[in-house]
């Protein structure tokens, strides 16, 4: 058996495909991702308070013999931060729980990356679906996988061995039971509306009939305009909703309450340094565009733009004599480009927020998931029942 | 006596957060493209400096200086070396030979040593100065990679302070 064919068999196929979209993923777009957010967030935090933020570090191009340096806006920051991290010294406290106190920066960094899997970042490049892993569980696999992110700071808190971090992981599993159950039923009306839990099936859904949350009908659905205003009331409802718990879930400002720099002195990371707090970084961060990664895919019609194909298409601007091929793959780079472009304009989101919204106090976030999510979320779901019985 | 702090009536939409939640991002969204389009207050320290802003009273490096004629003003009298709280000025007397055009002053430094590293900028030195010889010039950024190159010999201060015209009366808006 030749290797093109032996390559060409469905389950290798499979294998091998899914391999080189794992990789794209990891090192083409989240870990330059990361890598840029952080950046992002020191630039955008200076700008919003009047300030310059980094911009000294750039390429030195006067080391290769240029006349000077150009500082690039102080980009170099996105390779120097890292490479900053990495040279510095692991420095383990004697009295922490080595074990666990190993493993709890890795636990908070795999489920982000985790949730990536079952998320379309793209229609299909050469007929190959770009998502990992196209599960029927989907979203059912994101919850379960995201809230095992607590178990990396509770065990760091608590591994730590010290108060601050202690107060950390102990913040951190109680906001955790506090927003989990209001984030879970936030989405049910989607499901309700689409019929299926599979993501990828969640996004064609929004290409035929709309973006979740714009009511608008232009790729040949089912819904009429009308029935789809209707059923923006409740999604704009579970919308708010899940941007807020997901607000909770990625520890980010106002509900930082486990990091809680002026409080706890970073809480549970407060122990770590070097590769440790970068994982305990890269996760944040990764958890950020995973968490804007699945809002983008549940509310915002994940790759798709109204009026560009996706990539089974054979149109391209009209043209006749190109390669089969060609137009599908043009349209699967820029439909896999458009998820990417809407994922950091969340991200520039939770980063806008962090430097408007202070930190909520502790009892006003148990409030606000148990008294008002909750209840608001659930009779959500009735409200959307109740539309789509009206509509169908 | 204890009182109570009355807790403001919140309405509707001060109690749903969202209104206020929504200013704010508006707020700091301004401040965004503000900042962004490069309208901010933060001086570029190395490539911008403070020298255009300094205030006529400015109080930087002590300095020597030298009359019109090219005389130097200190005679020596090492007031400032005794009045100087940190004790960072160090004067080496000698007398002028009969062969120097300025042998009539009586003495002159051979030597003054200001230690910058000491020097805690009071300007008690140019204030005591019965010659008019020792001033604080706007040099603040006195800065070196060994403990003598921080200290100032004469040859470094009369460079620093340069040359000071007639009688400055330097008392007069004081009396």
């Amino acid at each position: 058996m030749d290797i093109s064919s032996f390559l060409f068999q469905p389950s290798v196929f499979l294998i091998w495909t899914s391999l080189v979209k794992t990789l794209f993923i990891l090192f083409g777009a989240i870990l330059p991702l990361v890598s840029l957010a952080v950046f992002a967030e020191r630039k955008v935090s200076a700008f919003i308070q009047d300030r310059v933020g980094p911009n000294r570090v750039g390429a030195p191009t006067s080391l290769v013999g240029f006349k000077k340096d150009y500082s690039l806006w102080g980009l170099g920051q996105m390779v120097a931060d890292p490479i900053k991290l990495l040279l510095k010294e692991n420095f383990i406290p004697k009295s922490v729980n080595k074990f666990y106190y190993y493993i709890a920066p890795k636990l908070t960094m795999i489920p982000p990356l985790l949730v990536l899997a079952v998320i379309p970042f793209g229609s299909s490049f050469l007929g190959v679906p770009m998502v990992i892993a196209n599960v029927d569980i989907g979203i059912l696999f994101v919850f379960a996988v995201s809230s095992l992110g607590v178990y990396g700071i509770v065990l760091a808190g608590w591994a730590s061995n010290s108060k601050y971090p202690f107060l950390g992981g102990i913040r951190s599993s109680s906001q955790m039971i506090s927003y989990e159950l209001a984030l879970g039923l936030s989405v049910v009306p989607i499901f309700l509306i689409c019929g299926t839990l599979n993501l990828s099936q969640i996004v064609d859904w929004q290409v035929k009939n709309g973006w979740l949350i714009a009511p608008f009908a232009v790729g040949g659905g089912s819904l009429s305009l009308v029935q789809r205003v209707l059923l923006w009331i409740p999604m704009v409802i579970s919308f708010v909703i899940f941007l807020v718990s997901m607000f909770a879930e990625t520890n980010r400002t106002p509900f930082d309450l486990p990091e809680a720099e002026q409080e706890l002195i970073g809480g549970y990371h407060t122990e770590y340094s070097s590769m440790g707090f970068a994982l305990f970084f890269l996760g944040e961060y990764a958890a950020m565009i995973a968490g804007s990664g699945v809002i983008v895919t549940l509310f915002f019609g994940g790759w798709s733009l109204p009026f560009i194909p996706d990539g089974s298409s054979h149109w391209l601007f009209g043209l006749t004599n190109i390669p089969d091929w060609l137009p599908g793959v043009v349209w699967g780079f820029v439909n896999i480009n458009v998820f990417f472009a809407k994922v950091s304009l969340f991200i520039f989101f939770f980063i806008w927020v962090r430097w408007t919204v202070p930190r909520f106090r502790y009892d006003q976030l148990m409030k606000l998931g148990w008294i008002y999510f909750f209840e608001i979320a659930l009779a959500n779901i009735f409200l959307a029942a109740l539309v789509l019985v009206y509509i169908k | 006596m204890a009182f109570v702090v009355q807790r403001p009536k919140l309405n509707l939409a001060e109690k749903l957060y969202l209104p206020a939640v929504l200013g704010g991002l508006l707020l700091t969204i301004r401040h965004f493209f503000k900042g962004a389009a490069g309208r901010n207050v933060t001086m570029q320290y190395p490539e911008v400096k403070w020298d255009d802003h300094l205030p006529e009273w400015y109080r930087g490096a002590p300095t020597l200086v030298a009359d019109e004629w090219g005389r130097e003003r200190c005679v020596s009298c090492q007031l400032c070396e005794f009045i100087c709280p940190p004790r960072a000025i160090t004067i080496t007397p000698e007398e002028i030979p009969n062969s120097d055009p300025w042998a009539k002053v009586e003495k002159r430094p051979k030597e003054f040593e200001i230690d910058m590293i000491r020097c805690i900028y009071c300007g008690l030195c140019e204030e005591v100065c019965p010659e008019q010889a020792i001033y604080l010039r706007k040099d603040y950024s006195i800065t070196g990679y060994t403990r003598a190159e921080m200290k100032h010999d004469k040859a470094k201060l009369y460079e620093l302070g340069g040359v000071k015209a007639g009688v400055v009366n330097k008392w007069n808006e004081k009396k």
